[in-house]
């Protein structure tokens, strides 16, 4: 494993009070596998990765858990000698990452005579090749990051983050602001270095259906807590979760037959005042009176395999054709409002 | 309709200005250097109401002592409290009567500037264009004025009144604001939800006084506080140099009279300290309001 | 049916800053974000129009509304052209065409009440306040949100954002329109909620008989929205059909690329390889001829020379390439 996660918490300071963004999310990375951590806004995936690098936001702190990068334990001090070197960072928004007054060549050149020691020139042949790598041409080492489209800044970034050879790329929705052609360009391309450069990835994105085109594992996060995980292939052809059934099918699919959409009716629990039990439980429709009691966590995180957090887990065979039935998701007793 | 309603219904539609406004008007007391400006402004607002009450004489008085002496150059003591002037004035009443003319031109220069500035930034900035071009080229050749020079040409041209000086400070003060409101509400304009109220029908000025006025109105503020400082120091930079209106007690006038009559060499201080302390304390004071301003409505400006 | 909206031969070119070179050769760069569009939404129809960005879409849209007049060509609605509405007509059309925003954090004025965001139309429209209420209520009641009282005294900032893209989308129905444009209804939204959204959206129209047109970058939603597609490239109308054959059948080179380009949550799939290469051209000098051939696998020495028009490929199913 080059990454375990076990039992993170991360809090928030807000005006309202204490929110726990994410509370005891366990996950792993096996080596040279492409994870990726989905889920929907505000389900703490985003907070997860930047607590990993240790590049939390001004009002937010671990609170508690372990974070282990090969076998060795690290935390916010230790995180800052590993990152370039060994953990790198792909933002969701590349011009963010991009300085618009330098050039982007000076700028990896940049990286790797700060952070890895490299002397000028080696520095220079090697962005020649980076940006070989990343499919951008070397005589674009010498242009400003606006004159890049979306799709080559996000090259560039990938570049960036890969100049001190790390072995651990965590990409925070690497994608998502990109046109169809080009997210597929990209995909194809990180797919691509991961296998030359065996890279271990976490892609954080809230489309399964990227996820299903290029992570080899999955961690589906519900309302700061991991509630599911496993092969890619399993948890969309047989999820076991509840959550999971109902993004599927929420989920939009160009070569599927149904022609309609079904909601998860009601939306995620408030985090500075979670619900007791499972916190799914209020928008499920299988939830029984000791869901809402009993808090539903995965046992254990670091066992391989298909593991859900769903007290109801055994009788997943039976659950999982009713969900895919649009009438059990409908809510007699109220309207879709949220 | 069957439909019951539960809860309360809203009433008349308030105005959108309303929260703005009170929001403006709370605003120092949430921030100490605001409240300090504050406070300096109501001294001075009390003391100009009251100047007639708390003036023991006439400024412009000419005052003898019990010998029948012209009582000039009297130090500060308990019957002159900041003693007399060259002339045998008595200090402490020109400066209280001082504050008057002092905040008249500091308050009505800030609403002038505010106003306009306003008026113009929104319609330049809404409606763009012709309209734009014309009004912002005018803007910029006021902006080229050289600002002193500017003013005592002015009152030589229309006479050395109050009023002049004030109009004089406007004309030189509103392109500023009229600038920074244009800007703002060219990016306002772009915002989705003005569109949406052109997609409804919206007439141009309800666009403009309900949808995007309410959002510049903080600005406006901004430049009404930074205007009452500068018309201040315009004043009394103009009267110090005896530009001023001759029958209007100043505090400039003050300085201007020290100066004349040599007070440093003579080593009057108290000719010159206490208008020379008013004037600093009324524009440092604006500069706490506005500053507040920018720190609770415009955080982006804050230096970090 | 006879067209509630036409559109004929429309441009619209933005004008971009000149650099000094082009100023000396008394050249006028725009970029052309629409360049010669012409189709027909029926009464009663629903076309989605897909693109990626840039292609054209949004102002495309904007036009439809007139937020902004055309370079060229011409926007008819209800036989009137778009151009020629002043004062009272073009407060009669605004009454008849709306619009639901991609971002509904954005759409609703933070300072305003959901009432009185959702009343505004009515306001401006000129009906008696006296009906303000009851046509909000049944706006609401259209769009789901039947607790009216819950929402009315919120402001935008206090809804989540499923309930405030119902709220945007009762305040383009409380007047009773005709046309709809949505521009990315539902990319702003979560997953679990877009569906609700979607599907209300299709109610909402049967249900009122409204024409509409729906703007997305995502091939795969629009197959749940409507039965028509118009694809664009680069400012023109590409591929033009029935939307399950566009997704299962996709004709134009680009079109083809564009299905195969989108990612479908099904690890078993095994997806083919881009038939595209490149980038988007500048928008500002696109290639002569088909704007779409430097990347085209199949492109022809004609594609350089002859820009190819929409042609009739099939029922009610055209396409603008020079291939058979």
């Amino acid at each position: 494993m080059i990454l375990e996660v076990e039992r993170l918490a991360i809090d928030y300071a807000t005006r309202a009070g204490r929110v726990r963004a994410v509370d005891g999310a366990s996950f792993v990375v096996p080596e040279g596998r492409i994870v990726g951590l989905v889920g929907e806004s505000g389900c703490g995936k985003t907070t997860a990765v930047r607590a990993i690098m240790g590049v939390l936001a001004e009002n937010g702190r671990r609170a508690g858990g372990r974070v282990s990068f090969k076998g060795q334990p690290i935390d916010e001090a230790t995180t800052r000698r590993h990152l370039w070197r060994d953990i790198a960072y792909v933002p969701q928004s590349a011009m963010s990452s991009l300085d618009p007054v330098y050039t982007v060549g000076s700028q990896l050149v940049e990286v790797m005579t700060r952070r890895g020691g490299y002397a000028r020139a080696a520095a220079r042949a090697r962005s020649a090749e980076l940006f070989e790598l990343v499919g951008l041409s070397e005589s674009r080492l010498a242009d400003y990051p606006h004159q890049f489209s979306g799709g080559m800044r996000q090259r560039a970034a990938i570049a960036m983050a890969l100049a001190l050879a790390p072995s651990l790329v965590l990409a925070d929705e690497p994608v998502t602001a990109l046109d169809v052609i080009v997210q597929r360009q990209i995909l194809d391309m990180l797919r691509g270095l991961q296998r030359r450069l065996s890279l271990s990835v976490v892609l954080v994105t809230h489309d399964i259906s990227v996820v299903a085109y290029l992570c080899d594992e999955v961690v589906v996060m519900y309302a700061g807590q991991v509630i599911e995980s496993g092969p890619v292939r399993e948890v969309l052809a047989r999820p076991r979760h509840p959550y999971t059934m109902g993004l599927r099918n929420a989920f939009p699919d160009l070569l599927s037959d149904a022609l309609e959409l079904v909601p998860i009716e009601g939306s995620p629990p408030d985090l500075a005042d979670p619900p007791p039990g499972c916190r799914f439980a209020p928008r499920c429709p299988f939830a029984m009176a000791a869901c809402s009691a009993t808090p539903a966590l995965i046992a254990d995180s670091r066992a391989p395999g298909h593991v859900s957090a769903c007290l109801r887990d055994g009788e997943v065979e039976q659950l999982r054709p009713l969900a895919l039935d649009p009438v059990t998701w409908q809510r007699s007793s109220s309207y879709a409002t949220s | 309709m069957v439909e019951r309603v539960e809860g309360t219904l809203p009433a008349e539609p308030a105005s959108t200005f309303w929260p703005v406004l009170r929001r403006l008007l709370a605003m120092p007391l949430s921030d100490p250097f605001a409240f300090a400006g504050l406070a300096i402004y109501l001294l001075f607002v009390l003391v100009a109401l009251f100047a007639d009450q708390l003036a023991p004489t006439d400024p412009m008085e000419i005052l003898f002592t019990k010998a029948g002496k012209v009582a000039a150059n009297a130090s500060p003591g308990a019957e002159f409290w900041l003693g007399t002037t060259n002339l045998g004035r008595d200090i402490y009443s020109q400066l209280v009567h001082g504050t008057q003319s002092a905040l008249a031109v500091g308050l009505s220069a800030a609403v002038i500037v505010a106003a306009v500035g306003t008026v113009v930034g929104l319609v330049s900035g809404y409606f763009g264009g012709a309209v734009d071009a014309v009004l912002m080229r005018i803007a910029d050749m006021a902006l080229s004025l050289p600002f002193l020079p500017f003013v005592i040409v002015l009152t030589g041209f229309l006479g050395a009144s109050t009023s002049n000086i004030v109009l004089a400070v406007a004309l030189l003060l509103w392109p500023n604001s009229a600038r920074v409101i244009r800007s703002q509400v060219l990016t306002l304009r772009e915002r989705a939800y003005v569109e949406a109220a052109r997609v409804t029908g919206a007439s141009a000025s309800r666009i403009l006084f309900v949808h995007i006025a309410p959002n510049i109105l903080p600005l406006s503020f901004v430049y009404a506080a930074i205007a009452i400082g500068w018309a201040i120091i315009t004043e009394a930079s103009v009267s110090f140099l005896g530009f001023g209106d001759p029958d209007n007690v100043s505090w400039g006038m003050m300085l201007q009279d020290a100066f004349a009559s040599q007070a440093l060499s003579r080593g009057q201080y108290a000719w010159f300290v206490p208008p020379g302390l008013c004037i600093i304390l009324v524009v440092v004071a604006g500069f706490f309001i506005s500053r507040g301003y920018e720190e609770v409505f415009m955080p982006r400006l804050r230096g970090r | 049916m006879a067209a509630l909206v036409e559109l004929r031969d429309v441009v619209k070119h933005f004008p971009v800053s000149r650099s000094l070179a082009e100023i000396v050769r008394g050249k006028h760069p725009a970029v052309r974000a629409l360049a010669g569009v012409s189709f027909d939404v029926g009464a009663g129809d629903a076309v989605a129009v897909v693109g990626e960005s840039g292609c054209g879409k949004t102002t495309l849209g904007r036009l439809m509304l007139k937020l902004a007049e055309p370079t060229a060509g011409t926007i008819a609605f209800d036989g009137t052209a778009l151009a020629t509405l002043a004062g009272d007509s073009l407060r009669g059309f605004r009454r008849q065409a709306q619009l639901v925003f991609q971002n509904p954090f954005e759409a609703l004025n933070p300072r305003f009440t959901i009432y009185r965001a959702v009343a505004e139309p009515l306001l401006n429209a000129g009906v008696d306040r006296a009906e303000h209420m009851d046509r909000v209520v049944s706006a609401f009641r259209r769009v789901h949100l039947p607790d009216v009282g819950r929402y009315l005294d919120k402001y935008p900032h206090q809804l989540s954002g499923g309930q405030l893209q119902r709220v945007v989308l009762a305040r383009a129905l409380v007047l009773g329109p005709r046309f709809l444009v949505a521009d990315e209804p539902v990319s702003m939204l979560d997953v679990s909620v877009r569906a609700g959204i979607l599907a209300l959206l299709r109610e909402v129209r049967d249900a009122m008989g409204l024409s509409a047109v729906y703007i997305s970058h995502d091939l795969a939603l629009v197959r749940y929205l409507c039965e028509r597609t118009l694809v664009m490239y680069l400012g023109r109308v590409v591929e033009d059909g029935p939307t399950e054959e566009i997704v299962r059948r996709p004709r134009h080179p680009y079109t083809r690329a564009l299905v195969a380009a989108v990612p479908v949550p099904d690890a078993d799939q095994s997806r083919a390889p881009l038939p595209i290469r490149g980038n988007v051209p500048d928008a500002r000098e696109p290639p002569s001829g088909c704007a779409f051939r430097e990347r085209c696998p199949h492109a022809m020495p004609r594609c350089a020379v002859e820009t190819p028009a929409l042609r009739s490929i099939g029922e009610r199913h055209r396409m603008a390439c020079h291939l058979e």
